[in-house]
């Protein structure tokens, strides 16, 4: 017996009495259960956008090389000679802290669909991942169970990962987060769209058959986590990264054909989300037979089929005469292929089930009528600067160094990316433990890849316009340390309830920061994902807004790498001296202090900066090269020695030493060059106006900061790499 | 020289594969699908990486069956070159064609890097580029690559030089007995191992080591440079 719809139902499906009232005007009647499912559906949170829209709306999202923004299943970048580049980044936060290997790995899945739904082949994932406390009982399962879970999709779907961030921090206790970037190559007369296009078309269903995983995965993810989240665990989807990749084979195999007209993921929301958008982009009306879903399980009711998020399913309307070529594709794959409704001309939504009628919605106003809200937010008032002068001077600076070297967020990230193929395809040029993935383009003589993601959390919290800037800014910098140019960015954007006016002004202000940063660095958003409620019993995550960015590399023989200095060269400081240790990681380990301004972002230096540098790059002259960023010069410093076994001898010049070595201060880079050549970039740096500062020499098997610190490298190289394996096998606590 | 391809659902170094014969050979191998019950007449036969048919049930064990390893089979009877690499080692050993099982990483975690091999036997058809005892780089990228058989197995293989490569300087990842990473069948025409050469034969991939074995089983003249 279905359920009588009642406005108490409603809100038991995360619609707010307001929202109902407005259905019941929408609809002229009391919905059906059918009908309430999917306004549930395309009016959460999730799906809709409703909290954060309106400032979604002030991000820069064009530029000459964007070939499509926001609002497509990926975003499209121009990269010359009819090629482009699909990508987005995607959050899979709450499902992976109630299931971490299949929250994982179907957040991995899903970012993969996005791609090659345009007709893209992925050729690079990324995964951020934010943990709680090292120390926190949950902690270790949660890294364990989602590092797994990423490699166990990404390995088998075929995709090299080729970068990521790993933190701890114990605002994530109750709330980890997966935000899951992948990107592809397409052509660009060759890219697909959700729009469907013409009357009476087939609608036709493709890929895994539909179950009850998942059900009401959108809703659950629009939501805070109480203390039930257990019972939560039947809405988290099940993975078959076996059937993406069939999946990916038959789609690409089937675009080729022309059978295609409009194509479109099942993510969240699953046949609801992904019909009504064919329709209402194409202003076209749909109707769905439910008796025609290839399903898996047995007396599904429509409310069940409308909203399973069963995985590795495709929705599409097919050119009518290439049925059989198209239909012989997916069962060579054996996948399913069913003709499951047709495209209309009433702007209607019907759905159909054991014969009769169980939904009739006018298609746009389920998107276009979707809530949305201005929320009240606050100002936050920014973190106070902390004055290095006031930070004492650490006794040891070996120790120092070591410490954090070997801490939970400095240390090598190894065994974690040991667990992802980080070759299959053989195009990789960078792999992880570099500032940029780089990875060549298939068939193109010179052309490659860079990709990063960033965000510097702890900075979003004590100041969240600053923290957005800096986000991108970093991002801009690690693309540019490789020698690459940005294009474009992918934001995910990772906050508490926005309910709340204080968490409602820290997604304003890092949306303002980011948009002014995207501005000036000239790095558009084009595609994204917003994941709100990231609570547990009322505490929220730290701020977290991820930049997922993109650059071209035009002659991948001028890359630069952090680990290939020579003995000899010299050693360069490209920007300011470092001054700034608020919200630094040397204060939060060494003085066990989380206060203080982040350092501050100057936009039109960092343009400048990072401008110059990859000039010297893409000239030729520099081989290696580091951006600055947590833990800043010494920690740079220390990473180039260990990667490539050779030390240096450097003096970082006058001035408190602990904010020098570990001030995080931004628009930084490392660079090393043959000593004959060093002159001549000082000269250049000057004519310029580019700060410069020569640090000293590489050579030896030491760092050694004139007589304040000597460390070998062997030594350094224990400590950075120590940290992760001991933790995981409960050597170490923390 | 021509090479066929396997293709199975499933397996995703197939186009590293192909790309890399392609490379080498200067000709693109053919490609042989799974429900195919003949091979075109080859050189050599390839049976890439991956994950064929999701490894459920167990590595190997679902594609062992498809109608197209009969035909491999036969093939190899004939005493054509069959290579089989990570995904494609582990369905030789389920098809019976090479002793022995590829049993998880001792881990029990997925791994991707590079390791050193120690080339065991140069006198195979696919080593003769390599000296005995030379080292060469290879990265390995699986989950179950933890070679094992029983002892009597193990006293045969190693008895008759069927041991080609093994993980060289501490740096078996897997737990493999004996560091054994590669094993040839006694007629020397079937070798499988678990390193990835195919994504190691040009600078650019940042070393060239994993050619020996294709310039190897292809033989000097029909080589093209790279």
């Amino acid at each position: 017996m279905e359920p009588h719809v009642t406005p108490a139902l409603a809100e038991s499906l995360g619609l707010k009495p307001a929202e109902y009232e407005h259905i019941l005007r929408l609809v002229g009647r009391t919905p059906t259960l059918t009908e309430l499912g999917i306004f549930s559906a395309m009016w959460n949170e999730h799906c809709s956008y409703k909290s954060s829209k309106k400032w979604l709306r002030t991000l820069p999202t064009s530029g000459p090389r964007v070939i499509q923004g926001p609002g497509e299943n990926a975003g499209v970048v121009d990269i010359d000679d009819g090629d482009c580049v699909v990508f987005k980044m995607e959050s899979h936060n709450h499902p992976s802290y109630i299931e971490p290997y299949q929250g994982a790995a179907t957040g991995v899945g899903g970012i993969l669909r996005d791609v090659f739904t345009m007709g893209a082949r992925p050729i690079a994932a990324m995964n951020a991942l934010r943990f709680g406390a090292p120390d926190h009982p949950k902690t270790r399962h949660l890294v364990s169970g989602i590092v797994a879970g990423v490699g166990g999709y990404g390995n088998s779907f075929g995709v090299p990962t080729v970068g990521g961030e790993v933190n701890f921090h114990a605002r994530y206790n109750g709330n980890c987060l997966v935000n899951a970037f992948a990107a592809g190559l397409a052509k660009t007369d060759a890219i697909f769209y959700s729009e469907a296009k013409g009357v009476g078309l087939p609608v036709v269903y493709l890929g895994a058959k539909t179950g009850r995983d998942g059900v009401g995965g959108a809703t659950m993810a629009s939501a805070e986590f109480d203390a039930d989240i257990e019972e939560k665990r039947p809405t988290v989807q099940v993975g078959d990264p076996f059937t993406e990749k069939c999946l990916l084979e038959a789609c690409l195999e089937l675009m080729a054909t022309g059978a295609v007209v409009a194509i479109q993921d099942m993510g969240a929301a699953g046949l609801t989300c992904s019909a009504v958008e064919m329709g209402a982009k194409g202003d076209l009306g749909i109707e769905l037979d439910l008796d025609k879903v290839p399903v898996r399980e047995t007396h599904m009711s429509a409310f069940e089929m409308m909203l399973s998020e069963s995985q590795e399913r495709m929705l599409m309307v097919l050119v009518p005469e290439k049925r059989e070529q198209a239909e012989a594709i997916f069962r060579k794959w054996g996948l399913d292929f069913a003709i499951v409704g047709r495209t209309t001309d009433d702007l209607r939504f019907r759905v159909l089930w054991e014969g009769r009628e169980v939904a009739d919605l006018p298609i746009k106003e389920l998107g276009d009528e979707a809530p949305e809200y201005d929320r009240p937010w606050i100002e936050p008032a920014p973190a106070a600067v902390i004055h290095a002068a006031d930070i004492a001077e650490p006794a040891d600076y070996a120790a120092t160094l070591l410490k954090l070297l070997g801490s939970s967020d400095l240390s090598s990230r190894r065994w974690v990316f040991e667990q992802y193929d980080t070759l299959i395809q053989g195009n990789g040029l960078q792999t992880p433990g570099g500032d940029a993935g780089v990875v060549r383009v298939d068939g193109h003589p010179t052309k490659a890849l860079a990709f990063s993601c960033d965000v510097t959390p702890r900075y979003c919290e004590a100041d969240p316009y600053q923290g957005g800037m800096q986000a991108v800014a970093e991002c801009w910098r690690n693309l540019t340390a490789v020698g690459a140019e940005p294009l474009a960015a992918t934001d995910n954007l990772n906050f508490g309830n926005p309910e709340k006016p204080e968490i409602m002004g820290q997604f304003v202000k890092a949306i303002q920061g980011i948009g002014a940063a995207c501005e000036a660095l000239d790095f558009p958003i084009v595609s994204g994902n917003v994941s709100l409620y990231n609570e547990t019993q009322g505490a929220a995550i730290l701020p977290t807004p991820t930049i997922g960015g993109v650059g071209l590399i035009r002659d991948r023989s001028k890359l630069a790498r952090i680990g290939t200095m020579k003995e000899g060269d010299v050693l360069f400081l490209v920007g300011r001296d470092g001054s700034h240790l608020g919200a630094s990681v040397f204060l939060r380990e060494m003085e066990g202090r989380e206060d203080g301004a982040p350092p501050p972002v100057d936009l039109a230096e960092e343009r400048r900066h990072g401008e110059f540098v990859r000039a010297l790059i893409r000239g030729g002259r520099v081989q290696t090269c580091h951006d600055l960023s947590d833990g800043g010069l010494a920690i740079a410093l220390a990473e180039m020695c260990i990667e490539s076994g050779r030390g240096a001898a450097i003096d970082p010049g006058d001035g408190s030493l602990h904010a020098l070595l570990f001030g995080e201060d931004q628009a930084r880079y490392v660079v090393a060059l043959p000593a004959a050549e060093a002159d001549q970039l000082e000269a250049e740096a000057a004519e310029a106006g580019i700060p410069l500062r020569r640090l000293g020499k590489v050579g030896g098997d030491e760092l050694v900061v004139r007589d304040r610190l000597a460390l070998s490298v062997v030594t350094m190289r224990a400590a950075f790499e120590s940290w992760f394996p001991a933790y995981m096998s409960g050597e170490t606590v923390a | 020289m021509n090479t066929a391809v396997v293709i199975l659902p499933g397996l995703n170094r197939d186009r590293d594969m192909i790309a890399a014969l392609t490379k080498i050979s200067g000709r693109a191998p053919a490609t042989v699908w799974q429900t195919e019950t003949s091979i075109p007449p080859v050189d050599l036969i390839v049976i890439p990486g991956g994950f064929s048919y999701g490894d459920y049930l167990r590595c190997g064990a679902i594609a062992a069956r498809a109608p197209v390893m009969r035909a491999v089979a036969e093939a190899a009877g004939r005493g054509v070159p069959v290579l089989g690499v990570c995904n494609g080692f582990q369905i030789l050993c389920e098809t019976g064609l090479l002793p022995g099982v590829l049993m998880r990483n001792t881990s029990l975690r997925f791994v991707c890097r590079e390791v050193k091999l120690k080339v065991a036997n140069a006198e195979t058809r696919f080593t003769t580029a390599y000296g005995n005892g030379q080292i060469i780089r290879c990265p390995v990228a699986h989950h179950d690559g933890n070679y094992f058989a029983d002892e009597d197995i193990l006293a045969r293989v190693e008895g008759n030089g069927q041991v080609v490569f093994r993980y060289a300087e501490g740096t078996n990842p897997n737990g493999a007995v004996h560091d054994i990473a590669g094993i040839i069948n006694e007629a020397g025409n079937v070798l499988g191992l678990m390193p990835h050469p195919e994504n190691l034969i040009e600078p650019e991939h940042g070393g060239t080591d994993g050619r020996g074995i294709f310039e190897s089983v292809m033989g000097g003249s029909a080589l093209k440079a790279a």
